[in-house]
């Protein structure tokens, strides 16, 4: 839609006076607002000796959820890679092992590529059975981008820092698995 | 004219005797529905159909007053069909008499509804780990038809998996919804009555008979024509989500029928096959050698990049190292002895390869003969459906051929049309040794059919070329060894048994280093630009009479007819 003329409005810039043409008054406005805030509280925080208290819904590193037997929470449904806009969710999908008696199917492999990641959150917001979730670990760091592309394990060890450390209680509403996961029965 | 309204659309039904769902259908309305199939019995059982059914008589319309399946419903001329879309109908067309208290597509709309809550009552919907999700009718019917909330409180009946009802099949029983296509299928198309309901009412349960499996050479049909996510392929099972699939139109290449099929594709590997209705050439299903055959063409011993004998040793080489000396080779020979070269052409070349090769080897001289590969032909044809002894029962409805090549009437047909009569490669085998050259285009998938024509007191010639899927005796003889390409890696034409030319597109680039049989023919041909099937088609249509009607630009999918027999 084309700007109508009434949605404008013209400024003037305004014309300095003598007194604003003189060199010390501006500075004096200066020095005031320097001064002022040497007695304000101070905002400015000391990263890296003091970490920032991230809100909870914060957009870090994802980690992969653990059910109440430890296993992997993840269903394989591939939703997430199929809602993640930046393609960097891998999985293949295999039948859940023997004694899983909660799931037919699972992750064989997961794999994140953190640097391809743009922490949208779309995954998180896609997985049925609350499996894969982003933490408020935001210093990612890596010597190389093989270190940078995370596996099943190292996804699920960062449930583990996270759940440990209390930094990311799970967020799960429903506290145990979706209806994509109960029980199938086995004859 | 027989004249059927449907939404008050007038189509005229001709002489053909339809329902109200393939009526609908030809008057571009689509009625949901899961039990009815074109090609099995009508039960009438999931009510999914349901429409509103009345009559036109004297320019006034009387509507029964119940929704009635439009699967069972028959139609006649002057029959009035109201769906649950009616709506959505053509607003362009005038509405038809109705009495003024009737509400048309209410009744259908609502029944629809209730019918897809009361298949959802027990439904398990684990959707995000069904391989159906994607392209499961329960899941498209209840989007569009269904209500968005289920008032069940009592827990879902939810009966065990039966993964033991077949090697290749698995059964989620609590995904079923009773459409019983599975059953008539057994029961109906391969005759082998496997399958059957247990249990009454929503208790009911498709299951086997106690020690008789459901296997038969059709069963694999039974996952295609479930609605739902009910049966699944153990071969299929988790391996892909439907939606990354790209869906190519094949022909199947493992026996003379040649089933019109799906080739679903993603990153240049084939993860299925499924039937593709085609009733010029095989109906509505296809066999589980070709539907679990695919996998020949990610074998890892496939041959997949050029080799030379140098000395005892096998090299790979470029190709453009190969194919000149290649070419000279044969040239040379041709030179020195043109009867003593032949050209072995396999039926599993599509006819455009046929024809260049065709092309190139005449070109070489008149005298060069062409001869057909060996034609695979395991056992005797098999008709289904099959009675309880397992003898066929009249009338066929299935037939999987013992020739098991996708293409020797096509290949047959250019021979024919280069040098008038075709030869046998038994002809050439027994003298092979007596040979200036041999060039052996083969892109076999299985390596019996090979070894078996070429048997053992078998003596190589001077020159011998052989471009194959797999190692075999020949290659192993071979001075050069080219890799070929499977049916999903090229694109071009087959013609079936009955003479019906199929052309199709490639469906995944060949592995590695290998090149497309149309490519090597271009190579040697020493043409210039892009290969493409199409191009070589019109060639071909120009060519050979019998191919005349390949020229279109866009061939149907149906595939055409040729009178190949007049040749
Ligand atoms: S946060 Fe976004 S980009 Fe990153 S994996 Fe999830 S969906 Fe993909
Ligand atoms: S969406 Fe959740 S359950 Fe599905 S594959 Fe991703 S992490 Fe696993
Ligand atoms: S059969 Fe269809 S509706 Fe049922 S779980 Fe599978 S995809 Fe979902
Ligand atoms: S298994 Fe599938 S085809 Fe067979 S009755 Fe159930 S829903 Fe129908
Ligand atoms: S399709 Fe008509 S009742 Fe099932």
């Amino acid at each position: 839609m084309p700007i109508a003329e009434q949605d404008v409005k013209w400024v003037q810039e305004p014309k300095l006076g003598l007194f604003g043409q003189l060199y010390l008054p501006l500075v004096m406005d200066g020095l005031t607002t320097t001064i002022s805030h040497m007695f304000q509280k101070k905002v400015t925080e000391q990263y890296p000796e003091q970490e920032p208290k991230l809100p909870a819904n914060y957009r870090g590193v994802h980690r992969l959820n653990r059910d109440h037997d430890g296993h992997v929470k993840c269903v394989a449904c591939y939703m997430c890679a199929t809602a993640c806009p930046a393609h960097c969710i891998d999985i293949v999908a295999a039948p859940a092992p023997v004694g899983w008696t909660d799931r037919e199917k699972y992750p064989e492999t997961f794999v994140i590529d953190e640097l391809r990641c743009i922490y949208c959150g779309m995954c998180e917001e896609a997985c049925p059975v609350d499996a894969i979730e982003l933490t408020t670990l935001y210093d990612l760091t890596g010597l190389s981008r093989e270190q940078m592309i995370f596996d099943k394990e190292k996804l699920l060890s960062v449930f583990d820092m996270t759940t440990k450390a209390g930094t990311d209680p799970v967020r799960t509403q429903a506290g145990k698995l979706g209806p994509a996961s109960e029980a199938p029965p086995q004859k | 004219m027989p004249t059927v309204y449907v939404n008050d659309k007038p189509v005229d039904i001709g002489t053909q005797r339809l329902n109200c769902v393939q009526a609908a259908e030809l008057a571009g309305v689509m009625v949901p529905h899961y039990c009815y199939h074109p090609a099995l019995t009508v039960v009438a059982s999931c009510r999914m159909c349901l429409v509103e059914v009345g009559e036109l008589k004297d320019g006034k319309v009387t509507m029964q007053p119940k929704v009635l399946p439009g699967c069972q419903t028959p139609v006649k001329d002057g029959s009035v069909i109201v769906t649950g879309d009616y709506v959505k109908k053509d607003k362009s067309v005038p509405a038809l008499a109705y009495d003024p208290a009737y509400k048309p597509g209410v009744r259908a709309k609502g029944a629809q509804a209730d019918t897809l809550e009361g298949l959802l009552l027990n439904h398990p919907l684990d959707c995000p780990v069904c391989d159906k999700a994607g392209e499961c009718k329960l899941q498209d019917y209840s989007y569009e038809f269904g209500r968005s909330e289920s008032r069940m409180v009592d827990s879902k009946n939810q009966p065990p998996n039966k993964p033991g009802i077949s090697s290749k099949i698995t059964l989620f029983t609590d995904r079923c919804i009773m459409c019983t296509r599975c059953v008539r299928f057994t029961r109906e198309i391969s005759g082998t009555a496997e399958l059957t309901v247990t249990n009454r009412g929503h208790h009911s349960e498709i299951d086997v008979f106690p020690g008789h499996p459901l296997e038969n050479k059709l069963a694999g049909n039974v996952v295609d024509l479930c609605p739902v996510g009910a049966l699944g392929s153990k071969d299929f099972l988790y391996t892909q989500r439907v939606w990354y699939m790209k869906d190519v139109d094949g022909v199947c290449s493992l026996c003379s029928t040649g089933c019109s099929i799906h080739v679903d594709v993603n990153k240049d590997r084939v993860y299925r096959l499924r039937a593709r209705e085609n009733p010029d050439a095989q109906g509505y299903f296809m066999c589980d050698d070709g539907r679990y055959g695919y996998h020949f063409a990610s074998a890892a011993d496939r041959i997949a990049r050029p080799q030379v004998k140098a000395g005892d040793a096998v090299k790979n080489a470029a190709w453009h190292e190969v194919l000149p000396t290649l070419k000279a080779d044969i040239e040379a020979a041709a030179k020195k002895d043109a009867k003593g070269v032949v050209a072995v052409l396999s039926p599993f070349l599509t006819v455009e390869e046929a024809f260049l090769f065709a092309t190139y080897f005449k070109g070489l001289s008149k005298d060069v003969r062409l001869v057909l590969g060996p034609v695979p032909v395991i056992g005797q044809d098999d008709k289904y459906p099959k009675d309880v002894k397992g003898n066929a029962v009249e009338p066929t409805k299935f037939t999987i051929r013992a020739e098991k090549c996708p293409n020797r009437r096509g290949v047959e047909a250019v021979l024919k049309q280069f040098q008038g009569s075709v030869i046998p490669f038994a002809d050439v085998a027994a003298k092979a040794g007596s040979l200036a050259a041999l060039v052996f285009v083969g892109g076999y998938p299985n390596k019996e059919a090979v070894e078996a024509a070429v048997g053992s007191g078998w003596t190589a010639p001077a020159l011998l070329v052989v471009q194959d899927l797999f190692p075999t005796a020949l290659t192993a003889a071979a001075k050069y060894v080219l890799p070929a390409t499977a049916s999903f890696e090229k694109d071009g034409t087959f013609v079936n048994h009955a003479g019906l030319a199929q052309t199709f597109p490639r469906a995944t680039l060949p592995p590695k280093e290998a090149r497309s049989e149309l490519q090597i023919a271009f190579d040697l041909l020493g043409r210039r630009g892009l290969v493409q099937a199409a191009a070589i088609r019109k060639e071909v249509a120009k060519a050979i009479a019998a191919f005349a009607h390949l020229a279109e630009e866009k061939a149907p999918k149906a595939g055409k007819r040729l009178e190949l027999q007049t040749i």
